[in-house]
């Protein structure tokens, strides 16, 4: 896993959290910054693709490891 | 990319109809969508301080209850005193078991996403009710001040 500059623990949060808590950690980080999502909510892998799509954050990467969704989003 | 508008308007009173407007409304709003509810009719609850919602299976046969009761329970016994407040705790305890935000909790996230919320002014009169029962943060309009948003939402929802 890439560097990241912040980490955000969605875990056990069902949908619509992890993205709300990720919309809020991001609004204060800086352009180019990387925040690291943990999350186990299944559906959290199609709702960081299509915020990526629609906010024009990058998402750099999006695995599942240890029973866990890990998603890498990058500042825009 | 020019911003998207997003008009909700919320006319029912139960626990299981106020997920929707305060769930799509938050998402849109972290998806970068303008947001507006109009509470009207007994979405006016929804904005109450404290949130007292019920959900009930009478009258609601899409409504799934535990042990398939919801195939062989007889409809005439979910009238029955008590019946209502039990089926809300059930409810309510499986949302915090399956990590479901709380609506107090969903109801904040919007008003921190800029998310205006607005009290049908007319309901209020009707029902005589009191706006110090209301949480803050909320504007009182009419069905006219709705359309002007409205008219110009991209996705305008009735709920």
């Amino acid at each position: 896993m890439a560097d990241f500059d912040q980490e955000l623990d969605a875990s056990g949060l069902n949908c619509p959290l992890p993205i709300l808590r990720a919309k809020k950690t991001l609004t204060p980080m800086e352009t180019g910054q990387i925040l690291h999502i943990i999350a186990t909510d299944p559906g959290s892998v199609k709702d960081f693709e299509a915020f990526s799509r629609q906010t024009g954050n990058e998402l750099m990467e999006s695995k599942e490891e240890g029973g866990k969704f890990h998603f890498l989003i990058k500042k825009a | 990319m020019q911003e998207k508008k997003l008009a909700i308007i919320a006319t029912k009173g139960s626990l299981d109809w106020a997920y929707p407007p305060f769930i799509l409304a938050s998402t849109a709003s972290a998806l970068g969508y303008d947001t507006e509810i109009f509470f009207t009719f007994y979405g006016l609850q929804l904005l109450k301080k404290n949130l007292s919602l019920e959900v009930t299976p009478l009258g609601n046969p899409g409504m799934p209850m535990p042990m398939n009761m919801d195939k062989w329970f007889p409809v005439m016994l979910t009238a029955l005193p008590g019946m209502q407040s039990m089926m809300t705790t059930m409810m309510k305890k499986k949302m915090a078991d399956k990590g479901v935000a709380s609506l107090e909790e969903l109801r904040e996230l919007c008003q921190e996403a800029e998310v205006r919320l607005i009290a049908c002014q007319m309901t209020v009169d009707l029902f005589d009710m009191n706006p110090g029962d209301f949480i803050d943060g909320i504007e009182y309009a009419g069905a006219a001040r709705f359309f002007e948003f409205a008219g110009e939402s991209d996705i305008c929802l009735y709920i």
